[in-house]
């Protein structure tokens, strides 16, 4: 094999589930400071894609490499589980149901990794929290439980807790999906910023308005394949694909 | 009622009530310590512990508690376990309860959001910290209730030893009608025992409970 050109290089991705194949041969690259969205039917295989990435969801074929280390490397389980959670620092992941820990409150939630992982001190800690939690609008809520906030609210957090370990690459798997229409734009404004920052981000989403806003570039998968990739004015406008067509069509009738 | 003779054997049945609280507070703790093993046994990475941890649920929870008594304190010894009928009642209801605790703290843990996990895992949290960090204090939590209704049953439970000859409640009930005729008396008076103890370890656990709700 040869060294990896790109940021991101995933290589003939392959997964499968017994017999039942999620993602067939799926090659996909990312450059530093790229924004990638990903579109598509439910079940295509978009989440199991994006999991792959940081091995929350190890592939059974291909290969996966960022910033010129191979994710999914074959190692010894224990060698391979230091080599993965190292990698994981690097790698930020924001999920549709935001997944604060109920148990801490937002700073904590915000402060747990690195201090754990990064030995870093408790007035360092708080600086970072407080840094953080700047950055995505919510320092008022800092002493808060996450019961105590609105879905919005918690989204912002956990973005927070993901830029905490200062990640090279964001991942987000349908981050407002699971919020009412009214909530989320504070979540996009947040992605927005990052994207100003030229943070290197992986989008799922079903939000094309969004999408072509703030995407470098749009990639449509259906049934475990990339159907096609282009730019968003491309993808969205004048797709190549009749089935892009068809997914872009029937989306634009379900959001009406 | 024959108060003038409740009056008169009180004491003896306060010794005895004595011995079940010693009884349920060691059998509650052996207990926790063959539930946290079993449980971690049973969802182990390795399939032999899974197995391991499966089997002693079953063939604990599958047979009389009185059975796994009277083979501990009267079969032992025959292949060199030579106990005496506290450790005997020790050990072998703490091994019972055990099992039943296994599967409530499995429960517990199973029942956390899977998601927690993981998002634990992609802040870079080795398993073992995920756990620890996030899975476990949530688990905790969940688990106090079912635990007491455990608590609770074992207390009640301890009664069997009198089988094998322990002065605890249920045995002195028992002697005191052999020689008193009156077990109308003796059994309400170890009947209102029990239940003093019962709702003492009741209101603490509620106590517990409130404490560490989720907030
Ligand atoms: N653990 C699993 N076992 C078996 N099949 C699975 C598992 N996880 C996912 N799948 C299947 O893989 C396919 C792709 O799932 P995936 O979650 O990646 O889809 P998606 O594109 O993210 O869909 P959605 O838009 O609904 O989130 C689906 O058909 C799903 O049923
Ligand atoms: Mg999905």
């Amino acid at each position: 094999m040869t060294d990896p050109q790109h940021f991101v290089e995933i290589r003939h991705a392959q997964k499968s589930y017994g017999k039942f194949e999620v993602l067939k041969d799926i090659s996909l690259t990312v450059e530093r400071g790229q924004i990638v969205a990903i579109i598509g039917p439910s079940g295509s295989g978009k989440s199991t894609l994006l999991r792959a990435i940081n091995d929350l969801d190890p592939l059974t074929g291909g290969e996966i490499w960022l910033d010129g280390v191979q994710v999914n490397k074959k190692l010894p389980h224990r060698q391979y589980e230091k080599h993965i959670n190292a990698m994981r620092q690097h790698v930020g992941m924001v999920f549709q149901h935001f997944n604060l820990f109920p148990h801490l409150t937002v700073r904590e939630n915000v402060t747990m990794a690195p201090k754990l992982l990064k030995g870093i001190s408790e007035d360092e800690a708080n600086k970072l929290a407080e840094e953080q939690l700047n950055h995505v609008g919510m320092i008022e809520r800092i002493d808060y439980y996450p019961s105590q906030l609105s879905g919005g609210q918690k989204q912002r957090v956990a973005i927070a807790r993901a830029l905490a370990m200062r990640p090279k690459l964001m991942l987000f798997d349908e981050a407002t999906s699971a919020l009412d229409p009214e909530l989320v734009e504070e979540v996009n404004q947040v992605m927005k910023t990052l994207a100003e920052e030229h943070m290197t981000m992986i989008i799922v989403t079903h939000e094309m308005d969004f999408a072509a806003s703030v995407c470098d570039r749009v990639l449509f998968m259906d049934q475990g394949v990339v159907v096609e990739e282009g730019p968003p004015e491309k993808v969205f406008r004048n797709p190549d694909q009749e089935r892009t067509r068809e997914f872009l069509r029937k989306h634009l009738e379900g959001a009406k | 009622m024959d108060w003038e003779l409740i009056l008169k054997v009180y004491p003896y049945f306060l010794e005895a009530a004595w011995v079940t609280i010693q009884l349920s507070v060691l059998t509650v703790a052996l207990g926790l310590v063959c539930g946290a093993l079993g449980a971690a046994a049973r969802l182990s990475r390795f399939a032999l512990l899974r197995f391991l941890g499966a089997a002693y649920v079953s063939v604990i929870r599958g047979t009389p508690a009185l059975i796994q008594l009277f083979l501990l304190y009267f079969g032992g010894p025959q292949i060199g376990i030579q106990l005496d009928a506290f450790e005997a009642g020790v050990i072998g209801l703490g091994i019972n309860i055990g099992a039943y605790m296994t599967e409530t703290m499995r429960g517990a843990i199973i029942s956390v959001d899977r998601g927690q996990g993981e998002a634990a895992r992609t802040l870079g949290l080795s398993q073992f910290q995920a756990f620890r960090k996030v899975v476990l204090p949530q688990a905790l939590r969940l688990m106090i209730r079912p635990l007491g209704v455990n608590i609770n049953a074992q207390i009640k439970g301890t009664a069997l030893v009198a089988a094998i000859s322990v002065v605890e409640l249920t045995y002195t009930a028992q002697r005191y009608i052999g020689s008193t005729y009156k077990p109308f008396e003796m059994f309400m008076l170890s009947g209102l025992l029990y239940m003093a103890i019962i709702y003492a370890t009741g209101k603490g656990i509620t106590y517990l409970d409130s404490r560490v709700r989720l907030q």
